[in-house]
């Protein structure tokens, strides 16, 4: 197939997206377009090696500068897309230059959620999503006396692990009662909060910041609106993200949480479809849909749908979804999407340091968290890829050979 | 510097000086070389980069650790007794003429 496609978004989809076509034959123009200056990078050691200092700039890029020229990638750097011309069948940048497509797909990612907080703008309040943020962030790191993380999620919670690594204070305050309570079942929760507790980091569950508070222009400290203040030279905030739909939405295209698709990944424009933390989509995996995932295994196989739809092998989009967190010596490895469930099995124990959370809404497995049991981990993507379950009785049976279940099903 | 060759499913062949330290999957991602997806970035948590290490040369490789081991029963193409995750297999210098053959698919 020929025509040129024009991707929006250089992260972890966008770039597959590129490399995908190119891979499976595309003989047509593939641009890609990202708003920030380097070449495209991979987000989630951020958070984990890059910022611990362990890998330099060079493993943290998807690929080489030449892979690009090599592969027939025509990369803009730099330049965001102001806006979409869909009757044209063409994309504006900020520099008012127009990039025409036969097919567009929207890969543009998502951005920090920033509160309304007194104090925000103040110098040390800091953001973990993009490569930039992430260089201030270390820099801050490096000479912080008192951490503050807003928001005990992923992120949150990596950032924690590292600081601590590094012999920092760490508090972290939490609106909700536990955390990652957004992801994972409460046992989890449980598990990482004492995890957390035990290598030195302070938690205030249930609260809510009032205020960031400074002087000179410098962050000083968090007041939360129990009345505390909290010293504070760096405040890291991870509270979510919200998805870049605004392009879409100009556009005329339907917007609920993320841009929306079909199965397909296409949006009600036949020539543009949309993957990644952008993307609304249903799930065949989820008891609720639609759902908008913001995982690099989500990014990355809505790529290879799209590429392979482009490239004149629809299929509707399948893949089980799964990701991952590292948080000092923790693993944690979730297959499925458990959102809505109803009961939690244990196989293992969460006293012994390793285990795994099989999360059912009746009989109906919807996902699986294991914890420091990656042989777990792996079984459950091959069981939950080939459609198939075990029973509660058999998660909680130790006896019971998953491997041999799982391992008897083609890999997924 | 010791070398490591990639063998592609087609077998086209790379030749690549991997430094002490870096991991054979890093040098070929550095290097953009087809073949390798390695998704997770290194964490062994995707099962994405692996390989076949040439037989009589297994025992010059890193012993593997239970992450490694179980993420393999995870790989897209069949694992084989020569299996490895090149995340895991950082260089040494025994490794240097190291030949590794790839899989038909990662993903």
């Amino acid at each position: 197939m020929t025509g040129r496609v024009v991707i929006v978004g250089a992260g972890h989809g966008g770039f597959q997206l590129a490399a995908s076509l190119r891979q499976h034959g595309f003989d047509g123009a593939v641009v890609l377009i990202g708003n920030e200056p380097h070449l495209p990078y991979q987000r989630p050691p951020l958070s984990k090696d890059y910022l611990d200092g362990k890998i330099g700039l060079d493993l943290l890029l998807m690929r080489p500068e030449t892979f690009f020229a090599e592969h027939r990638i025509e990369l803009v750097s730099g330049h965001p897309v102001a806006e979409i011309d869909r009757a044209a069948k063409s994309v504006i940048l900020s520099t008012k230059a127009r990039i025409d497509y036969d097919h567009l797909v929207l890969a543009t990612g998502a951005r920090n959620r920033v509160p309304p907080l007194p104090g925000i703008e103040l110098d040390g309040v800091c953001y973990l999503r993009s490569l930039a943020e992430t260089e201030v962030l270390k820099e801050r790191l490096a000479a912080a006396e008192h951490c503050v993380v807003v928001g005990a999620g992923f992120i949150g919670l990596e950032f924690a692990a590292i600081a601590r690594g590094k012999g920092k204070p760490v508090h972290i305050v939490e609106l909700t009662e536990r955390v990652m309570g957004r992801v994972v079942c409460p046992e989890t929760s449980a598990y990482f909060g004492e995890a957390h507790r035990k290598s030195g980091v302070e938690f205030s569950f249930g609260v809510r910041v009032a205020r960031i508070g400074g002087e000179g222009g410098r962050v000083t400290h968090v007041a939360l609106d129990d009345g505390r203040s909290l010293p504070a030279d760096l405040v890291l905030i991870s509270i979510g993200v919200v998805p870049n739909e605004e392009l879409a939405a100009v556009a005329g295209l339907k917007v609920e949480n993320g841009i929306a698709i079909d199965e397909n990944l296409l949006t009600a424009d036949p020539a543009i479809s949309a993957i990644g933390d952008c993307a609304s989509f249903p799930s065949r995996h989820s008891l609720k849909n639609p759902v908008r995932l913001e995982a690099v295994q989500n990014a990355a196989d809505h790529a290879r749908c799209v590429a392979d739809r482009i490239l004149g092998k629809p299929a509707p989009y399948a893949a089980l979804p799964w990701f991952w967190s590292e948080q000092g010596a923790q693993r944690l490895q979730i297959v499925g999407l458990t959102g809505g469930f109803q009961e939690v099995v244990l196989r293992g124990s969460p006293e012994s340091g390793e285990y795994s959370a099989f999360c059912y809404a009746g009989d109906r497995l919807l996902g699986i968290e294991s914890i420091n049991r990656p042989a777990d981990h792996a079984f459950a993507r091959r069981l939950m890829a080939a459609g198939r379950s075990v029973t509660q009785a058999q998660a909680a049976d130790l006896s019971f050979d998953l491997r041999a279940d799982a391992m008897a099903r083609p890999a997924g | 510097m010791p070398r490591v060759t990639y063998v592609s499913y087609d077998g086209k062949s790379t030749t690549l000086d991997v430094p002490l330290g870096t991991s054979v999957m890093q040098a070929a991602v550095l290097h953009g070389i087809d073949g390798i997806v390695a998704e997770c970035g290194g964490s062994c948590m995707c099962a994405t980069c692996h390989v076949y290490v040439r037989d009589d040369q297994l025992k010059l490789t890193p012993e593997m650790e239970l992450g490694e081991d179980a993420m393999l029963d995870g790989t897209a193409s069949p694992r084989r007794p020569n299996s490895r995750l090149s995340c895991q297999l950082v260089m040494t210098p025994q490794m240097d003429g190291l030949v590794v053959d790839m899989p038909e698919t990662q993903t």
